[in-house]
């Protein structure tokens, strides 16, 4: 077997990948775009919100952990499974609180993006509203962890970029949130940094640089010049 | 000057009418009016639900989420509170002078946003009761009739609104909820096609402008006796006005007047506003009743909105608007015009002046700029001041260390009015219903009076006419005489 013309079929598309690429990954480098939010290319996957599920030869999986295996048959896009992942995205709107309207990272926020993606018209279930803090401390960050979706990027950028393990994931079930590294619980107590890469991988809008707010009109956002799924690899632009 | 209809001696023995929801105006209030069996008035109350929750809402956020997140509060004129907010957190990032590209966009859209609600106001929520009369046919008198019978007005109307929010898409990114204004500036400034593109129709929009004063104007004129004394009450004014005392609704110090027109006082900065204005609570509604403070609760309560604007100023900086407030002014004579239905005129030269600075700013080449942003020293409490389409608009901010907000107050045009609005409706009880068998015709007599002041009663409702309206007449037990009820579509039957 020549490793390098082994190949799955997305969709009915051919696309060629490496020994031990995932799914996604070999997805992703072909231009094809795979729903995804705890999945980001530059870290190892975390497997957690199930938005990349797809069927690999009739079982379902998730493209983010699954390797790809040559002559393998995985569907993506059809309306099963985009249907799922629609109530996937429903039940992370509903348990956080997300107000795209006046949150100042619509239009560059991937949860938003793929919502739009999926049609997602309404939340559909009843609102948690949970009562979540704001963390203002920091003086150049904040941290708003009622958009939280708990995807754990931030905790792998820290301690696998950066090596600080500012973040982490603490609690179980409905109870589970992000906490950072001070005995005082919040984020100006900690080593976190401005240049940290765990600043800037947040793929909704927890973790912001303060005072920038609204300054990129609408129109040059994001994904305001293209949807999510043009944009394989999702750059989102700082201010 | 105030009525004595607030509230009645003996209320136990009269019966209750109520008008709720009040139809064609923004948002949900309601009226209640108390008869005797002769149907004698004895008391009259509008009462509105407001959005008080708000000012804890905003507590704890970060102060440069505020400009879009107020945008909340209305679906009407959310610019209004959109460009409020910034101007009062300008102070916070230190912006003491905007750069010109960014005052002008931000005028820009605030003139787009006057113009566009102006026109709603008019042409969608009062036309059918200007052009049909106050107890025409219910089924007609709405914008639908008015389409059928003076399609080229409501086909302005139409284009008039489209226009104003074009011009708050262009500035804020959106028709509405849009993010244009941020604190120390704007997000963005005009495009030449952006520009050239409002150029093209903004010529017509002056024009038809100026055909919409001449036609309210005609109508005072055709029937003076009722425009001149249809709820008319004497009442203070107060609005903003320009440092050299032309009429501007962006900026500027605040100046009252009395009821006989002479100056109170002038030239007060509007950061002190707490000096100046006190806010009674009542026990019979949500909304606050402000006060002159130098005159007492009992007789500090005074009128903003157009109304007092046109008369309040000295001269209207753009020549067409100015021609016509000359004319206004000479037809109220020595005295201030008082007449709610005056409110129409006043609107309609506002519309026009609006549409006249728009075209000016056009042709300003700095509203096609680069330089958005200014800062300077950091401050931790800002008050903005703008003349919103329905009156002064007071948004007021403190911020901690940490960026948050820690106070908020806000002083909206409709509470401003709100003792102004109960006289009007007090008045036109007493002239229309006392004695008379009560009417659906003559209930919206009542709602005419509301509307003049083109209340936003609380957040986003578009009912062009169609709201559905339920009057009941129940006697002192509470237990239902008769009712009259008009579904959305504009039917009235009686219930009983
Ligand atoms: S803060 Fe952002 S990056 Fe961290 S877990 Fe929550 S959503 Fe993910
Ligand atoms: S992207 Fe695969 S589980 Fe989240």
């Amino acid at each position: 077997m020549n490793p390098d013309k082994q190949t799955f079929t997305l969709d009915g598309k051919t696309i060629p990948f490496c020994n031990g690429q995932t799914i996604i990954q070999a997805a992703m480098d072909a231009g094809e775009y795979i729903p995804h939010l705890c999945f980001n290319p530059e870290f190892k996957p975390h497997g957690s919100c199930k938005l990349c599920t797809v069927k690999a030869d009739g079982r379902t999986t998730a493209s983010c952990t699954q390797f790809a295996q040559d002559g393998m048959v995985v569907e993506s896009n059809t309306k099963e499974i985009n249907d799922e992942r629609r109530v996937l995205l429903q039940m992370l709107f509903v348990e956080g609180n997300h107000f795209c309207p006046s949150c100042e990272k619509s239009g560059n926020c991937q949860l938003q993006a793929t919502a739009y993606e999926l049609n997602m018209m309404s939340p559909h279930f009843d609102q948690f509203f949970p009562d979540r803090p704001l963390d203002a401390s920091h003086p150049e960050y904040f941290l708003d962890l009622n958009r939280c979706i708990l995807c754990s990027l931030c905790v792998r950028a820290s301690r696998d970029v950066d090596g600080k393990n500012v973040f982490a994931l603490s609690g179980r079930g409905i109870k589970s949130h992000v906490i950072v590294n001070a005995q005082s619980g919040q984020l100006g107590d900690t080593d976190f940094a401005g240049d940290d890469k765990a600043a800037q991988v947040c793929p909704v809008g927890v973790i912001l640089k303060k005072r920038v707010g609204f300054s990129v009109p609408i129109g040059k956002r994001s994904f305001d010049e293209q949807p999510i799924s043009a944009t394989p690899h999702p750059v989102v632009k700082e201010a | 000057m105030s009525t004595t209809l607030e509230t009645a001696t003996n209320p136990e023995n009269l019966r209750r009418v109520a008008i709720d929801p009040v139809s064609r105006v923004e948002g949900h209030g309601k009226v209640t009016i108390l008869l005797d069996d002769k149907n004698k008035v004895h008391q009259v109350r509008l009462h509105i639900v407001e959005f008080r929750g708000f000012e804890k809402f905003i507590q704890g956020r970060p102060y440069w989420e505020v400009p879009v997140m107020v945008q909340r509060l209305c679906g009407i004129c959310p610019v209004s509170h959109h460009l409020a907010a910034s101007k009062a957190l300008d102070a916070i990032v230190g912006a003491k002078h905007l750069t010109p590209t960014a005052e002008k966009i931000r005028r820009l859209m605030h003139y787009g946003q006057i113009f566009q609600s102006h026109a709603l106001h008019f042409f969608h929520l009062c036309s059918p009761d200007l052009l049909f009369g106050f107890d025409s046919d219910v089924s007609r008198r709405n914008i639908v009739g008015v389409a059928e019978k003076y399609p080229e007005t409501a086909k302005r109307g139409v284009l008039m609104r489209k226009f104003g929010q074009e011009v708050i898409r262009h500035t804020a990114g959106k028709r509405v909820h849009g993010t244009g204004a941020v604190p120390g500036g704007v997000n963005k400034s005009l495009t030449i096609a952006e520009r050239d593109e409002l150029l093209k129709g903004i010529y017509q929009m002056v024009a038809w402008s100026r055909d919409a004063v001449h036609m309210i104007k005609e109508l005072h004129h055709q029937n003076p006796e009722l425009y001149n004394s249809f709820g008319a009450f004497r009442a203070n004014f107060m609005s903003m006005v320009g440092y050299d005392g032309g009429l501007d609704l962006y900026h500027g110090t605040l100046r009252g007047r009395d009821e006989n027109g002479n100056i109170m006082f002038d030239g007060v900065d509007y950061r002190n506003y707490t000096d100046l204005i006190g806010e009674e609570v009542k026990n019979w509604s949500y909304m606050k009743f402000p006060y002159l403070k130098s005159l007492g609760k009992e007789k500090g309560w005074y009128r903003v909105g157009p109304l007092s604007r046109v008369q309040n100023c000295d001269f209207i900086p753009t020549p067409l608007a100015e021609i016509e407030r000359r004319e206004f002014v000479a037809y109220s004579g020595v005295m201030p015009m008082h007449a709610p239905l005056g409110y129409h005129w006043a609107r309609m030269i506002e519309m026009l002046h609006a549409a006249e600075m728009i075209k000016d700013l056009l042709h300003d080449d700095a509203i096609t700029g680069s330089e958005l942003m200014t800062s300077g020293v950091r401050g931790i409490e800002g008050v903005g001041v703008i003349e919103a389409p329905r009156g002064t608009l007071i948004h007021h901010y403190r911020v901690d260390e940490n960026d948050l907000v820690t106070m908020c107050n806000l002083i909206v045009s409709t509470t401003h009015n709100n003792q102004a609005m109960n006289e009007a409706v007090r008045r036109v009880a007493q002239q229309y219903l006392n004695g008379h068998e009560i009417t659906e015709g003559l209930l919206n007599h009542i709602e005419v009076a509301v509307r003049a002041f083109d209340p936003c009663l609380s957040c986003a409702t578009h009912a062009l006419g169609k709201m559905p309206l339920e009057v009941e007449v129940l006697n002192e037990a509470g237990e239902q005489l008769s009712s009259l009820s008009r579904s959305a579509e504009g039917v009235v039957c009686s219930l009983n």
